[in-house]
């Protein structure tokens, strides 16, 4: 510590309103866990609805990905749900020539890419407004969906496809005190690699000489993120192990949380979103981050339309109807600002995960869907009206 | 007593989350003068005023504000308005794409049955135009024309409405000298006809010129008042009430130590991007040598920004055209990317937004333009990213809490320090900065030019596009005057006097 690092004194009330902004979504999310835990009788919190969250809204959580990182960059992209329904079809189809699983998802994955740069094209270079480019996107998308579907349904060959979607990680008879052993194996090492990786950080701060937090709040951190994952393991261990698709979804967020804040493309995409005109004269070819942001998106969309295929056993010509909003809205409530630049990864998908535990509690009560919308159209006004409101309180606004 | 002061503001506190931006200040203007009010910025001039007029409503501030001898009590700015008093604010808040007379009355339609009666708008707007001297006519959409013309609407708005006090925030900010000159002989008119005014300025000959009070704001508190008609004050002691110290000099001392001609404009044209006929720069030339400092100066429109901005990478216009030579090599910049990758640096005059990201923090701000050099195959290195900005942050002396700080939270120095850092960071070889120290306060200023000075001792090369003369001739070894698009001459400093420099923009 002798070259300079000093350690912030500060309390841990002080510290938690400090991080009010970013803490109230989780506390947001625990208490709407909580609430449907009361409503329903613990229902909710059992190891196989827990498992059913994870896998019902997974196809939205790796779309809200990609439409955080559009609406950073101030734009919409309303073309989404579309664009599903067409790599979900064309990945059908492909399956069905007996390809094999993985040519076909990165078959599926170049074709959402493809349609991506189309769209960026008319957007990063045409400088059509992104919200024309995607709106006529979902129609043009749709049609083509129905075209090459023929407006039925395409039904797979086998079950191989949904195992994506509906299958299981597992080691066949790993079982320890009649609970998946994998899941728990994972747990183990997941608490292991936050604890190494929690330190890791704090000294190599001190060792450059920057300020750190005491010591105490690393532990709290550690001991917080832990009984989260003990949570979330546990319930995956008591049912069927960890699903495949928590593990696409996993890669997705870790990938794309690294990419928004250690990598020059991700803060470029800040950068561009913040201010354009800043962004250019500040040496950023701000055109081609755009075209870049717009084709990640359309990637993520083909890998979003094969999870939805498996997940529905088939591809629907109107699967992905609305999912463009539902996108949009885990985006906005986990914290997006509607003006661009302002964002976070982990913010769309825990906003992405209320607006699913509040389907998955409702429908548990066997409230139908009429009520659904309201409930969110509700959570998703205070929860932007809460982040302005706060904002403009912290004199961030 | 009371009667002869139109203000009195007493003991006036206002907080804001974190910051006391006024600390018990007092404040008195007496009825038919102009008050002149000066401090640097951060001294809560601004906030100041914003209580006067409303914008901070009642409530939110302790202390008494008194206007024409009644405790005030504004919700907003339209019951200060509807008092009596109105405020010109620095930047201007006209609705670009509509008409004079559409904003002139904008808020307060004159109607006939519930709709809007035109006719009596445009009829009342000509004597309200002429008031202000302001030959246009009153159908002209008003973003066609100069930000001085703007200007006049916006005061021809204020007198429309009978007002009895008139508070110009920076009026001249943006104003060329002429254009300033034309707008204090406006201010004193309304003294005249009994009007007071309070004016809010940087520009330290301009306050002495014309106020008849002084008061002088420092870190939220009233320093002194000066009565000039008691007592002459000099800008020496202006300036010691402002930063609480004496400045010896206004700008730092530069030993000239100039090499070959390292950078080369021949023959730069640019038209108007949207008016393609129109040509914005025409056929201008010129050099700059190794460890020089080069000012361009003229009057507002003659081109300079537009010049700069064309050369850095097409930044702006349609069409340019011409030759660039960097250490005697032929070159041209596609993109404000390629100008930065080849050792040119531009810092704008416009920092809000040109220069800065103002949602985003210290350290990125300083960090954008340098992100490639940071990282490794993509990947930022987030430790030498903090290490440079804090070198930088200690280098310029940017006065924050923190680098997480949001620029947007920083005052207008502290601002201009940060985008000069974001450009210092690239390592350009041709620096141009436009209006560097508009609208910052004087011991910013001074850093500033040392820090522009320093550059040149490590052998680089600046351009300064500057609306202030004394600025330029202290500065810069040589001074191009453009007007109109061409450039008009060039003067060595030993040569240079304000008086040249207009006579040759304007005459020669």
């Amino acid at each position: 510590m002798s070259n300079g690092a000093h350690i912030e004194q500060i309390s841990f009330l002080g510290l938690a309103k400090q991080n009010m902004r970013k803490l109230s979504m989780f506390i947001m999310l625990g208490l709407i866990l909580i609430v449907f835990a009361i409503l329903t009788n613990g229902v909710n919190l059992t190891p196989r609805n827990i498992t059913n969250i994870f896998i019902q809204n997974s196809y939205i959580l790796i779309l809200a990905v990609g439409m955080l990182l559009v609406i950073i960059i101030g734009n919409i992209d309303l073309s989404v749900g579309s664009v599903i329904a067409f790599s979900g079809a064309i990945s059908a189809m492909l399956y069905n020539t007996g390809m094999g699983m993985i040519p076909m998802l990165l078959l599926s994955l170049l074709i959402g890419g493809i349609i991506g740069c189309f769209q960026a094209f008319w957007i990063a270079y045409m400088r059509i407004p992104a919200f024309i480019v995607t709106l006529s996107g979902m129609l043009l998308f749709r049609g083509l969906t129905y075209i090459i579907t023929n407006v039925t349904p395409v039904a797979l060959i086998d079950d191989g496809f949904k195992q994506i979607a509906s299958g299981s990680l597992e080691i066949k008879g790993f079982r320890i005190a009649g609970l998946d052993g994998l899941s728990l194996l994972v747990m183990i090492l997941a608490i292991l690699l936050l604890s190494f990786m929690t330190f890791r950080q704090r000294n190599r701060k001190i060792r450059n000489g920057f300020s750190v937090l005491p010591f105490r709040y690393s532990v709290y951190k550690i001991v917080s993120l832990s009984a989260l994952i003990i949570f979330v393991f546990s319930r995956f261990a008591a049912y069927r192990g960890i699903p495949t698709v928590s593990l696409v979804l996993f890669v997705v967020t870790v990938l794309f949380v690294f990419i928004t804040n250690n990598t020059v493309i991700g803060r470029y995409i800040y950068a561009v979103g913040g201010n354009m005109k800043s962004a250019k004269l500040s040496g950023i070819n701000a055109e081609k981050v755009m075209f870049i942001t717009h084709v990640i998106m359309g990637v993520l969309c083909g890998l979003s339309g094969v999870v939805f295929t498996a997940y529905m056993n088939s591809a629907l010509p109107q699967a992905g109807d609305k999912f463009e909003l539902d996108a949009i809205a885990s985006c906005y409530i986990g914290g997006a600002a509607a003006s661009g630049g302002i964002g976070t990864i982990i913010g769309a998908i825990t906003g992405g995960l209320v607006m699913g535990v509040i389907n998955n509690g409702m429908s548990l009560m066997n409230i139908g869907a009429d009520w659904q919308y309201v409930v969110k159209a509700a959570i998703l006004l205070f929860a932007v009206f809460y982040d302005i409101w706060s904002r403009k309180k912290s004199g961030l606004g | 007593m009371s009667d002869q002061f139109i203000l009195e503001v007493k003991n006036l506190t206002k907080d804001f989350p974190g910051v006391r931006a006024l600390d018990n200040v007092d404040f008195k203007v007496r009825k038919g003068e102009i008050h002149c009010l000066v401090g640097e910025n951060g001294a809560g001039k601004s906030t100041l005023m914003n209580v006067i007029s409303g914008v901070y409503p009642k409530g939110s501030y302790e202390g008494v504000v008194r206007f024409k001898g009644q405790e005030t009590n504004y919700k907003s700015t339209k019951d200060s308005e509807h008092d009596g008093l109105a405020i010109i604010h620095q930047e201007l808040t006209l609705s670009p794409y509509l008409s004079i007379y559409e904003n002139l009355f904008l808020g307060h339609m004159k109607t006939r049955f519930g709709l809007i009666d035109w006719d009596a708008c445009l009829k009342d707007s000509f004597p309200l135009l002429r008031k202000v001297g302001l030959h246009e006519r009153p159908q002209t959409i008003v973003s066609k024309m100069s930000v001085g013309k703007q200007q006049l609407v916006e005061i021809a708005r204020a007198i429309s409405q009978d007002a009895e006090l008139l508070i110009f925030d920076e009026p001249t900010a943006s104003l060329n000298d002429e254009e300033s000159q034309k707008l204090l002989s406006l201010i004193r008119e309304f003294k005249k006809e009994g009007i007071t005014c309070i004016m809010i300025s940087h520009k330290l000959d301009e306050v002495l010129s014309i106020a008849d009070s002084i008061t002088i704001l420092r870190d939220g508190q009233s320093i002194v008042s000066f009565d000039l008609a008691e007592k002459k004050v000099s800008e020496q002691e202006i300036i010691k009430g402002m930063v609480g110290r004496e400045l010896k000099n206004l700008f730092p001392q530069k030993e000239p130590d100039v090499g070959d001609v390292v950078f080369e404009v021949k023959d730069w044209n640019v038209y108007h991007p949207d008016y393609h006929q129109m040509k914005i720069v025409d056929n201008a030339s010129f050099f700059v040598r190794k460890g020089e400092i080069v000012s361009f100066c003229g009057p507002m429109g003659a081109g300079r920004t537009e010049m700069m901005m064309s050369i850095f990478g097409n930044s702006y216009g349609y069409g340019a055209s011409g030759e660039i030579y960097l250490k005697g090599k032929r070159v041209s910049f596609k993109n404000p990317k390629d100008a930065i990758e080849q050792g040119l640096g531009y810092v704008s005059e416009d920092r809000k937004t040109l220069g800065l990201i103002m949602i985003q923090d210290v350290k990125t701000n300083i960090t954008n333009s340098s992100l490639p050099k940071l990282s490794r195959r993509g990947v930022l290195d987030k430790d030498l990213e903090l290490r440079k900005a804090t070198e930088y942050k200690e280098a310029l002396q940017i006065k924050t809490p923190s680098l997480e700080q949001l620029v947007r939270n920083l005052s207008g120095g502290n601002q201009q320090k940060v985008v000069l850092s974001r450009c210092l960071l690239a390592d350009p070889d041709i620096f141009i900065v436009d209006e560097p120290t508009r609208g910052i306060d004087v011991g910013a200023k001074f850093e500033i030019y040392s820090i522009l000075n320093d550059m040149v001792k490590q052998g680089k090369s600046v351009i300064v596009v500057s609306s202030e003369l004394a600025e330029a001739i202290s500065m810069s070894d040589r001074i191009y005057v453009m007007n109109e698009g061409k450039i008009k001459g060039v003067l060595d400093r030993s040569e240079a006097t304000q008086e040249r420099i207009m006579h040759m923009a304007l005459i020669d």
